[in-house]
């Protein structure tokens, strides 16, 4: 009875040639009061149990923070003063999302592999309900990059991975200052003429410490109390500098 | 220094908001105002998102004004009856502002008639005023006396009330009626609206502009108050991180401003007061009518 199960498991078992063997510098970012941005080094290995084959691997690496839905306004001139005339809702952008490659991205990744594993930053953008909202939503989408490309809350590395020998691979993400806490999606994808040959994924927890926290949850359990502790320290703060201020001029 | 801030998710320098603190201190210790028309907009710029701006703003507005209005208690300034009537037309306004505000949220546009209601107003105020305090300023000069307040319609309606500190034997409806409209384009303009009230003090109510700042501060502490609880109770967005950044600055600035303010002119403390209100307006009307360099704008999802 083993016996059979264990060939079953076996057969069931996806026989890949090729796999990836991770690492990461740290799959915890602490949110301090004084956090200014983290680099985080993805690394490992390709593990074989066949020679290497003739045409080259290539690693693609994504990490991707939570997904939000994002509304995307455009001005327009009307009567003469710049207003907000059209709008597209997304229904979900990541918050961060970089993509580091061993090439270019449309060489290491055919078309319809991007499709299905959304790895681009376009794909990485869900909008089923734009095409709707207006004329021409792709603009829309591609404001949405432009601006948190122009914020680094979206990369694009091409040839950001150092990949040595065929087996052993490395980058170094950086994650900027303005991040959002949540879970960051990390995907290891090993391409070989375009098409995806393995996928390994991970996360990095990106979460608030300390009395960034404390503050943070303070906020949503007991708002009323948050509420009143920031009036109490307006007060106080104004009662302190008119005292001192009197204190100067009288001494 | 880079400071992470818990609510508004953003990092920000430390020194710099400590000293746009200082400086919308300065003013309101200065001119009664909370400064918010200025603050606003300064952190909209650094990156701070909108909600989280208005509502810490808020918050700030309380401390600079607690500051400024102990030391226009020591002063004898501060006209609280006057102030407390204020202040129940200006909770009953706020209300119905938000009334207001609510009801064109859901008819969209609402981000555009903010800016107009700005555009608008601090043009009126600050055209108004400017002209009137250069007159001022010129008439002394010129050796004329200062003309004394008019007996007009304000004084033939009933329910008088005597302001020993303002110097004024007056109906209660018309500072009644500044409150309730104050209130309203205060909630709807996202500001204590001392920079709407301290005008009307002078203007429409006749009280000497020394009595006006501190009795404007006393009233704005309440209405921001409220203000503070309101956002914090209902959207989350008051980063107590960046409004004790602010506040530190705005505290000593609020205190440095009013020693300004007490040896200055009346007028010259108006006619400046009216220069920063026309600059504030051509700098939003400017964003109105100049073609902006990003079209687009991103905004949090399920909003209008």
């Amino acid at each position: 009875m083993l016996r059979i199960f264990l060939a079953f498991v076996l057969l069931v078992l996806p026989v890949h040639a090729e796999e990836v063997v991770l690492g990461l510098s740290s799959d915890k970012v602490a949110i301090t009061a004084t956090f200014e941005g983290s680099d985080i080094l993805i690394f490992g290995a390709v593990k074989r149990e066949a020679p290497i084959a003739e045409a080259p691997l290539d690693v693609i690496i994504t990490v991707a923070g939570p997904s939000l839905p994002v509304t995307v306004r455009r001005k327009d001139r009307r009567l003469g003063i710049w207003v907000n005339t059209e709008m597209v809702e997304l229904d979900a952008a990541p918050s961060f999302y970089a993509v580091a490659t061993t090439g270019p991205l449309d060489k290491v990744l055919s078309n319809t592999e991007d499709l299905r594993h959304r790895v681009s930053i376009g794909r990485a953008i869900r909008s089923v309900g734009a095409a709707t909202m207006a004329e021409d939503a792709q603009r829309f989408t591609d404001a949405l990059i432009r601006i948190r490309r122009d914020k680094s809350a979206y990369q694009m590395r091409e040839g950001d991975v150092a990949f040595d020998e065929q087996t052993l691979f490395r980058t170094s993400i950086s994650l900027p200052a303005n991040l959002t806490e949540g879970i960051y999606q990390t995907r290891i994808f090993l391409t070989r003429e375009g098409r995806v040959v393995s996928q390994l994924n991970t996360s990095i927890d990106v979460r608030k410490v300390g009395l960034e926290r404390w503050l943070f949850s303070l906020s949503r359990e007991q708002p009323i109390l948050y509420g009143l502790m920031s009036l109490a320290i307006a007060i106080a703060a104004g009662w302190m500098a008119s005292a001192a201020f009197q204190a100067l001029r009288r001494g | 220094m880079q400071i992470y801030l818990p609510i508004a998710e953003v990092s920000v320098n430390a020194f710099l908001l400590l000293g746009l603190g200082g400086i919308v201190g300065i003013l309101s210790g200065m001119f009664g105002v909370g400064g918010g028309f200025l603050m606003t907009p300064l952190l909209f710029f650094i990156g701070i998102p909108p909600a989280v701006a208005v509502a810490t703003e808020a918050n700030q507005i309380v401390a600079s004004s607690f500051s400024g209005v102990l030391a226009h208690f020591r002063r004898k300034t501060v006209d609280l009856r006057m102030g407390t009537v204020l202040l129940v037309g200006g909770l009953v306004g706020a209300g119905l502002g938000v009334f207001i505000f609510n009801y064109l949220k859901a008819q969209g546009q609402v981000d555009l008639l903010v800016k107009l209601c700005y555009v608008v107003f601090l043009g009126i105020i600050g055209g108004m005023m400017f002209i009137e305090s250069l007159n001022a300023i010129r008439n002394t000069r010129k050796g004329k006396a200062p003309k004394r307040k008019k007996h007009g319609w304000v004084h033939g309606l009933p329910f008088k009330m005597r302001f020993r500190t303002s110097g004024l034997y007056i109906s209660v409806i018309p500072p009644l009626l500044v409150g309730v409209a104050v209130g309203i384009l205060a909630a709807i303009m996202g500001v204590g609206g001392g920079f709407i009230m301290v005008p009307a003090m002078i203007y429409l109510l006749g009280m000497p502009t020394k009595v006006v700042v501190g009795t404007s501060l006393f009233q704005i502490i309440f209405v921001t108050a409220f203000t503070t609880m309101l956002h914090a109770t209902t959207n989350f967005t008051v980063d107590i991180a960046l409004a004790v950044l602010l506040l530190v600055g705005g505290v000593i600035g609020a205190q440095i401003g009013t020693t300004i303010g007490t040896k200055m002119k009346a007028e010259q403390l108006r006619i400046l007061l009216a220069i920063m209100v026309l600059v504030v307006c051509g700098k939003l009307a400017l964003d109105l009518l100049i073609m902006p360099s990003e079209l687009y704008s991103l905004g949090a999802g399920g909003g209008h």
